[in-house]
């Protein structure tokens, strides 16, 4: 009797100021009863114009404001960004600046992977895991900040290389540190393998091949439902082209949250095999070209380029254009958060309001990366969309 | 109000609100809860509602979506209240100062009591800032 009453759609806002999220985001949720049939993702609570105030500052300048896009990426913007820079500029960085910033990066990797995965069992309601992920991820902050010098933004890099060095002393320090987290990740792994969370996690937020495929989602997102892409294998950047054999690309075909999260788990001892090559192999040399900074932006000439990076949430793209004074005329950044906040829908669609929160967080959002500004016209009340027929045209005059 | 004061020394609750910060601020306060430094020992705890909270931790420079929602958790916070501003974000600005977008800093909105420099701080500096401001503002 109860299930024939016809019930009238209701309308939820949540956000963007929630206790579940720490960024601000938010989203419009239609439910019939307790399964949810509509959802409306907003965006751009945190947008601060960065591609804008990158056009009035110069290289080295964006260096570092690049790096504050995201506070727990923030190397593999650099990376991104520096890579340009010196694709334009025709400097090549030594093989030990280039093995410096993979091993920085897979321990940024480490760090994003734990933190998430300590997100991950506090939405669940295991607050136990939740501690001793994190306290498992304080050990990867040390290795930074004996490294560079700092917990969260590393500003290791600069265009033609590295700044900082590793000695002898902290290759041996890396690799007992290495040895410790291993055995720590070795028992987070039983744990997640725990009834309750199996029971919490499984057949949550179901993302089918095809429609992985179809809306473009990407890193471990992509991985969880069986799409084999990872830049680190298909388009080498950094020293990856000679640590091919050190690692595999983690897949998972069940598609839901459980296989998002294992993705993580695995990847995290992919990464340390990774960093345990590289500290075999890293090669003797300088870090740095030895020429100034200042000296080498000086000599940036007019281009423009794209270059990727694997950041620990999926591909990372920049667009970068010099004017060859210094200075940007254009820069664009694709952060990896976007696409995959896109395939929130179908995961929600058909769930229920008490799987929101698991589900969000198992895409890993990042918003302070995925912010993106419509433009309305006040008076009309008009947003300015464009449509794909009028960006062909508009590509095609230029 | 001198015992509404008083009575908030002990264990101090606080919200966050990220007002447009790159999460490096706002990964040092939960780090800052965590077993290395575990402020709940101390009474301290995150809550989910401005309305429960004592201290307000503000993050990040203003953005302009985030003001309106600023403020009206800025007034939901029960009065007497301590205002804490941690990051370079949400002390200056910087290092975002000249963009469209921003409103901030957060002290040109509400009254701040207490900041907290580094880009991002150790979570050592943040419990001390919160201390600081429960002692002067409450104490």
């Amino acid at each position: 009797m109860v299930d024939k009453m016809d019930y009238t759609p209701l309308r939820i806002p949540l956000g963007p100021v929630h206790p579940a999220l720490k960024e601000p985001i938010s989203f419009r949720v239609t439910v019939r009863k307790e399964e949810i049939v509509d959802v409306d993702v907003q965006l751009g609570h945190v947008h601060r114009g960065i591609e804008s105030l990158a056009e009035s500052r110069n290289l080295i300048q964006t260096l570092y404001l690049v790096e504050r896009i995201c506070g727990i990426c923030s190397h593999s913007h650099t990376t991104c960004f520096t890579q340009a820079l010196e694709e334009i500029g025709g400097i090549k960085p030594s093989w030990r600046a280039l093995y410096l910033r993979t091993l920085i990066f897979e321990l940024e990797r480490m760090h994003s992977h734990l933190f998430l995965l300590g997100i991950m069992a506090y939405e669940i309601g295991f607050d136990t895991l939740f501690m001793f992920t994190w306290h498992a991820r304080e050990n990867v902050l040390d290795l930074f900040e004996e490294i560079t010098g700092n917990r969260i933004h590393h500003s290791m890099n600069t265009i033609g290389g590295v700044r900082w060095d590793l000695s002898l002393h902290m290759v041996e320090k890396i690799n007992d540190s290495l040895k410790e987290m291993e055995k720590s990740i070795k028992y987070i792994e039983e744990v997640f393998q725990d009834k309750t969370v199996e029971e919490r996690l499984c057949g949550v937020g179901v993302l089918g091949y095809n429609e992985a495929r179809e809306l473009c989602v990407v890193g471990p997102t992509a991985r969880g439902s069986g799409v084999s892409m990872d830049i680190r294998r298909d388009y080498p950047y950094a020293a990856y082209s000679e640590l091919k054999e050190s690692f595999s690309v983690v897949l998972r075909n069940s598609a839901d949250a459980c296989a998002r999260t294992e993705v993580r788990i695995f990847e995290l001892f992919e990464s340390i095999n990774i960093i345990r090559t590289i500290l075999d192999k890293l090669p003797n040399g300088a870090i740095s070209t030895g020429i100034s900074v200042l000296k080498l932006m000086s000599k940036i000439p007019e281009g423009e380029t794209v270059s990727i990076v694997e950041a620990p949430r999926g591909e990372l793209l920049y667009f970068v254009k010099t004017n060859g004074k210094e200075g940007l005329l254009r820069l664009k950044v694709r952060t990896p958060t976007i696409p995959n906040v896109l395939g929130l829908k179908p995961m929600l669609i058909g769930c229920e309001i008490a799987d929101i929160p698991v589900t969000a967080a198992s895409i890993d959002p990042c918003m302070a990366c995925a912010n993106r500004i419509t433009v309305i016209n006040q008076d009309k009340g008009e947003a300015r969309v464009i449509n794909w027929e009028n960006l062909r045209r508009r590509g095609k005059k230029q | 109000m001198r015992a509404a004061a008083r009575s908030r020394i002990k264990s101090p609750w606080l919200f966050h609100l990220n007002t447009g910060s790159c999460a490096g601020c706002d990964i040092e306060i939960v780090a800052a809860l965590t077993p290395r430094y575990d402020v709940e020992r101390l009474g301290c705890i995150l809550v989910g509602s401005p309305r429960h909270a004592d201290v307000l931790l503000v993050t990040g420079p203003v953005t302009r979506q985030m003001l309106p929602r600023f403020v009206r958790v800025y007034e939901q916070v029960p009065e007497p209240k301590a205002v804490v501003a941690i990051g370079a974000c949400a002390t200056s600005g910087s290092p975002f100062i000249g963009s469209q977008m921003i409103e901030g800093p957060p002290d040109k909105i509400i009254p701040v009591d207490i900041y907290v420099a580094g880009c991002p701080p150790r979570p050592e500096a943040i419990v001390r800032g919160v201390v600081t401001a429960v002692k002067t503002k409450f104490g």
